[in-house]
């Protein structure tokens, strides 16, 4: 391959920072066209923000980027060459959809490509068939092997023939077997189309030295260039993880030397540290540990390989008594593994695959609890925190954050945590994964003093081969069973392979049998001329769909949220209609009545008769009342003074007094209501008693007309205004999750590298929320008539169409928010505050909006719950239909598009 | 389960929770902020009531009525023709109007006793009553005014004097500004414990700690008291500095004695969080569940809308909910200065159900962790 060709990538001074943290620094490189190109070095160097901003997915802030002939800056050009990138981010799968399956995950990328049927179904074919991912069609991508999640993102980004492949350490985390089988599709396609450029970041050094070009960096900046060869012959080093470091400047490179462990002193007899009796546990039908038998002395390096998903972590998590073997027994020191065995737990040191350190407490702080929680005494607990900062090299970070820390050091942090109580077993589980070489040449040397100093016995499991080379005896592992237990010297040579990596790739092989490792057929990729637009229209109907398709999946895969949405809002507005009761009845009252006359128990009869009251025992006295009421017994008090009747009967001035519960301002206004009424319609009819017809002059009647509720139940009144505020809050939140998910979980990035638009991202998002909402709609209707037999008098399609008109401005509000939010339990927050605040207080729910003040008063008028607050209760209460109601229709139409384009304008098509 | 353990992973929440300044700025918000505008914006019952009238008699009686509406309570009334009268309430315009009928002064005095027509919105509840109330009220008093002039004494003088009992102005602020606080206690408590856990496990230090020499009883009790205690002083500077010091609310009963009985709801809400949260898979499920969880145990407890007016098998059912408790417990001390020989059935009752709670908690728990 020659290297001579144009640059296919062009950088000049291009430096990129996130907030403090610089992660690329004035780089200036050509990078060839036409060839393999590896970019290596350790984390956090800066490697994936140089391809994040190749590929278009980041924006670029100082330096330009000049990929296939034109400025990454420039938007014009950015859509025109976006169709020919492809580009795969870091992680497992991170741009696919877990819940979709193969081909739903291939067709979503089609269309976005813009591929009809036909089309797409040929390339589906034609992909799934090179990479032998053909039986799998139906899988969900979620449920695939790491190796198979790869190829399926390598499927996804090939889908549209790219002249550029981007990879972001493709293999970081799958097995040599998987690795190997990915290299070779790589290779096979690009035999079949060698004018495709690749770009790859990796971690394995064995893999960078088969690429055709190399880009060497640390601390943000480019430290050499050259094929392989030529980079080891610069440094005069025989392999490339020796010539990275020969790279490195001198102060970075410490007192670096080649891990040696010695041998281990056996003293003939063995005491075992850890036993493995057919170790089996199933989840369901699931067998994720299979029968696993291994012995382990102590003192003893004892290494653990096999694929993702292979039952690794599970075994562990068994031995340290995380879970309960559902067969077989495992001992430590010859006492069986209990759950509940406190003392065992003293023992062993377990550092798991995620980093599992407080990041919110310090260095000092992490040590210090756990040295708390084993039970180290409290006087020594200074001295151990010291001794473990002088061991694990920590003394200059003791009061920093877990988070500021590179991933090499939070590595050496978390071993000293595992190590705070001198166990005589640590167990970790994947603890150098995406770690660099220098970095792990460190780690290994601490683990061969532990073991060969110390005389701790180490259990670790790895995907590094050459790890796997430093143990005193290794086990491989395949689909829960163990498929050999020896030196790995031993292992080579019973398999008279080249290396430990072919050795173990040649075991696994016979174990998943021929017909599942059938190679790939790389002739069957040849690029068909494309049918293909390659032309980014303004706006796509296909690429819209295809989105509004996907979004459709996941929600109909994802029950619990679609479930939550639907039986949620019932069972809310249930609640609601329940809860939120405006009458005020079956109020409690009791009489102190200190005259006991005829005309007195007339006075208490008029309020003990109404629906309204009810009477209990006599008060006894001032104590009784301030007590009852006190209770909460009793919300209204009556006192009738010593001679009631008689002073009324000869009309001299009496006074009645009431006291009246003023806890709740609500209640007590409405008790006032209904006792001052009470007391004047029993003054007219003792008067007329009294007086006879001379009393009746000036005297008039009130007739009360409640309209539209004539019976003033508080449901007619409220269900109405309930829906709104349920059509606003779940599909609002809805829509405004769905985005941050994408966010969150990684898949953003397939908006920022193919050619769909802001607005079709949005608006094809959008349409099965607002489906959804329609349809718990119409569910909320159908409730609200029949459970609560609320009528409903007006024009039915007039309220769909208010609804439909409405939860469209929901969902695209929900699009609003999201566009500003960046995790999904802010969006929750956010969505509720701007949501259900407005519409519960400013919307004319329970104060109309003619009643509000200030700030509250304008937010009512211009929130468009208001307006559907009135078509609700319009359409249902009041008989009214579109004629009516066109006043606020207009305001909801004026809405929807100031909304969506919000939306499209806030919505960022770059990563930062 | 040992003390020390408990009381050291309780005060590494409390340091993890120190570092989340965005959290710390939200407990401060709904402790303060919150509960302040919330207190200050409530209306009055009747504010800016939209009225309309329809003055079909013209007299010197019919001016006197139309004259005697004005703000704050009412709008300045529409003097409007009958035929506009439905449209303009179809459209909700007015939520009142009053038609007063053709020689309506006439037959008032003539004893002819005429029939004035008030008709009300009645899908604005809120208003709608008291409304009515007011508006017979003003009615009547003109009316009574301009008949005196014209009429023997021909009324039974009995007064009614109502009084209202520990909020004489009964007014609104006082109520939101505490009943805002008591469901602000049951919010935060929920979402800090519930969020800590689920944060606990997607950073994977969960497991971490199941290793360790610790009982997951260790870990609950840990969460339960570490956030317990943070939502208390919360409660305590919001009732000692908002509601007493900004808002001068007077409250009647003991705040110690509130903050005990808060202490013990907390003891079961904190429980609540951590089973569900041992529910939820995700953040987003937990969003969702806690707004299905929370909505009805707010709405329902008694705070909001008085408990009797529920039917009555919500009515039974909430009283396993301990909001409804620490909501009658709350009025009871806050409002009507009720102390421990009043309220101890609640504190009895919080007791029970925080103890039922946190061991069924603890054993989702249990299994949740395996």
């Amino acid at each position: 391959m020659s290297v001579s060709e144009p640059a296919i990538v062009r950088l000049e001074a291009v430096s990129h920072a996130y907030g403090k943290t610089v992660a690329l620094d004035a780089v200036t490189l050509d990078i060839p066209a036409g060839c393999m190109v590896g970019m290596i070095g350790p984390d956090g160097v800066g490697k994936s923000t140089l391809l994040s901003l190749v590929s278009g997915a980041r924006a670029i802030k100082t330096g330009s980027v000049l990929v296939l002939g034109g400025d990454m800056a420039d938007v014009k050009h950015r859509n025109a060459v976006c169709p020919r990138i492809a580009y795969m981010p870091q992680g497992l799968g991170r741009n696919l959809y877990a819940t979709l399956s193969v081909r739903e995950n291939l067709e979503f990328f089609g269309r976005l490509f813009g591929h009809d049927k036909a089309e797409r179904d040929r390339r589906i074919s034609e992909l799934t068939r090179g990479t032998g991912l053909d039986p799998f069609l139906d899988r969900p991508a979620g449920k695939l092997s790491g190796g198979m999640k790869q190829k399926l993102g390598l499927c996804c980004a090939l889908i549209h023939d790219p002249d550029l492949l981007i990879l972001d350490e493709p293999t970081t985390g799958v097995d040599p077997l998987s690795r190997r089988q990915f290299w070779e599709l790589i290779e096979g396609i690009r035999a079949t189309r060698p004018t495709m450029s690749v770009i790859v970041a990796t971690a394995y050094m064995e893999e960078a030295a088969r690429f055709d070009w190399l880009m060497a960096m640390n601390a943000g900046k480019v430290l050499a260039t050259g094929t392989p060869a030529e980079l080891m012959t610069r440094t005069g080093t025989a392999d490339l993880d020796a010539a990275f470091i020969e790279l490195l400047p001198v102060e970075e490179r410490g007192d670096h030397t080649k891990v040696v462990i010695p041998p281990r002193q056996t003293d003939g007899a063995q005491a075992f540290a850890i036993e493995a009796e057919g170790l089996t546990m199933r989840f369901g039908d699931f067998t994720a540990v299979d029968h696993v038998s291994f012995r382990i002395p102590r003192g003893e390096i004892f290494g653990f390989l096999g694929s993702n998903g292979c039952g690794k972590t599970t075994t562990m998590k068994m031995l340290t008594g995380l879970l309960a073997a559902t067969e077989g027994t495992a001992k430590l020191f010859g006492n069986t593994v209990n759950a509940a065995d406190m003392e065992v737990r003293r023992r062993i040191g377990y550092m798991s695959q995620a980093f599992s350190l407080y990041g919110e407490l310090t260095v000092r702080q992490n040590l210090d609890l756990h040295a708390c929680l084993f039970r180290l005494p409290k006087e020594t607990i200074p001295a151990r925190i010291e001794e473990m900062a002088a061991r694990f090299d920590l003394a200059g970070i003791m009061d920093e954050l877990p988070e500021a820390l590179p991933l090499g050091v939070r590595q050496r942090l978390s071993l000293a945590v595992a190590m705070i109580h001198a166990p005589d077993i640590l167990i970790l589980d994947e603890p150098t994964s995406g770690v660099d070489p220098v970095a792990r040449d460190d780690f290994w040397k601490i683990l061969a003093d532990l073991s060969r100093k110390d005389g701790v016995t180490i259990f670790v499991s790895t995907h590094f081969m050459n790890e796997a080379a430093l143990c005193d005896r290794i086990s491989l592992m395949h689909a829960g069973k163990v498929l050999i237990s020896d030196t790995p010297a031993a292992i080579v040579e019973k398999r008279g392979a080249a290396s430990l990596e072919d050795a173990f790739i040649a075991y696994l092989q016979d174990a998943i049998g021929p017909e599942t490792v059938r190679a790939a057929e790389p002739a069957s990729l040849e690029a068909a001329p494309s049918t293909a637009p390659k032309r980014r229209g303004i706006f796509s109907l296909r690429r819209m769909l295809s989105y509004t398709r996907r979004e459709a999946l996941e929600l109909k895969r994802d029950p619990i949220r679609a479930t939550l949405a639907i039986l949620g809002s019932v069972i809310l507005l249930f609640v609601m209609g329940y809860g939120i009761n405006l009458d005020v009845e079956n109020l409690t009252f009791a009489v102190l009545d200190r005259d006991d006359s005829t005309i007195s128990r007339d006075y208490v009869a008029d309020i003990s008769g109404s629906r309204y009251f009810i009477e209990k025992p006599p008060i006894l006295d001032y104590a009784d009342m301030d007590r009852r009421m006190q209770e909460g017994d009793i919300s209204l008090a009556i006192e009738i003074p010593p001679g009631f009747g008689r002073d009324v009967t000869h009309g001299n001035t009496v006074e009645v007094g009431a006291w009246i519960d003023g806890a709740m301002p609500t209640r007590a206004e409405t008790v006032r209501g209904y006792v001052e009424g009470m007391h004047k319609s029993w003054l007219t009819r003792k008067a007329r008693e009294l007086y006879g017809d001379e009393a009746i002059k000036g005297t008039y009647t009130v007739a009360a007309r409640y309209r539209y509720n004539p019976d003033i139940r508080s449901l007619v009144a409220m269900v109405p205004a309930v829906i709104p505020l349920l059509l606003m809050l779940i599909p609002a939140m809805l829509s405004a999750l769905s985005v941050v998910r994408e966010k969150e979980l990684g898949s953003i990035v397939n908006l920022y590298v193919t050619p769909v638009t802001r607005l079709e991202f949005l608006i094809g998002k959008q349409i099965p929320y607002i489906l959804l909402a329609m349809v718990n709609f119409l569910l909320l209707i159908a409730f609200a008539m029949t459970a609560f037999s609320v009528p409903f008098t007006g024009s039915f399609i007039t309220l769909t169409a208010g609804a439909f008109l409405y939860v469209t401005i929901a969902t695209a509000m929900g699009l609003v928010i999201s566009t500003f939010v960046q995790s999904q339990i802010a969006a929750l927050f956010g969505t509720a505050l701007l949501t259900l605040i407005p519409v519960v207080q400013y919307s004319g729910l329970i104060d109309p909006v003619t009643s509000l003040k200030g700030a509250g008063a304008v937010i009512g008028n211009i929130y468009p719950a208001t307006y559907f607050v009135t078509i609700s209760r319009g359409t249902f209460s009041k008989a009214l239909d579109f004629t009516n109601l066109a006043g606020s229709f207009i305001p909801l139409l004026i809405a929807v598009p100031i909304l969506i384009a919000m939306g499209a304008l806030f919505l960022r098509k770059q990563a930062n | 389960m040992r003390l020390s353990n408990v009381i050291e992973l309780g005060i590494k929440e409390l340091r993890g929770l120190s570092r989340d300044h965005m959290l710390l700025a939200l407990i401060l918000y709904a402790f303060t902020v919150s509960i302040y505008t919330y207190a200050s914006a409530m209306p009055e019952s009747l504010n800016n009531a939209a009225i309309a009238i329809v003055d079909e008699d013209q007299s010197p009686l019919s001016g006197r009525i139309a004259s005697a509406f004005y703000e704050p309570y009412f709008m300045t009334p529409k003097m409007i023709s009958v035929t506009e009268m439905d449209k303009r309430m179809d459209a909700g315009l007015d939520a009142f109007a009053l038609d007063i009928p053709p020689d309506f002064q006439r037959d008032l005095m003539a004893g002819r006793v005429p029939e004035l027509q008030l008709n009300i919105d009645a899908t604005r509840m809120s208003q709608a009553f008291s409304g009515n109330g007011y508006i017979q009220q003003i009615v009547d008093s003109e009316i009574n005014e301009y008949v005196k002039r014209y009429r023997a004494a021909t009324e039974v003088p009995v007064n009614l004097t109502l009084r209202a009992r520990y909020n004489p102005e009964l007014s609104k602020s006082w109520f939101g500004s505490i009943t805002d606080t008591i469901s602000k206690v049951t919010i935060l408590s929920i979402i800090l414990t519930g969020a800590a856990l689920i944060r606990e496990r997607e950073h994977g230090t969960i497991e971490h700690l199941l290793v360790m020499p610790v009982t997951p009883a260790e870990i609950m009790l840990s969460k339960v008291w570490s956030m317990g205690a943070v939502v208390l002083v919360a409660t305590g500077c919001a009732l000692y500095g908002v509601v007493q010091g900004l808002l001068s609310v007077d409250i009647q009963g003991s705040i110690p004695l509130f903050l005990a009985g808060a202490a013990l709801h907390l003891f079961a809400t904190t429980s609540l969080g951590i089973f569900l949260a041992t529910v939820a898979g995700s953040m987003p499920q937990f969003g969702m569940l806690l707004v299905l969880v929370l909505l009805p145990l707010e709405v329902l407890a008694g705070g909001m809308t008085p408990r009797e007016s529920m039917p009555q098998i919500i009515q039974t059912i909430m009283l396993a909910a301990p909001n409804t408790h620490f909501v009658i417990l709350g009025q009871a001390i806050l409002f009507r200065g009720a102390g421990l020989g009043i309220v101890w059935p609640q504190f009895l009752a919080l007791a029970a159900i925080g103890s039922a709670l946190s061991l069924f908690a603890l054993r989702r728990f249990r299994d949740f962790l395996r």
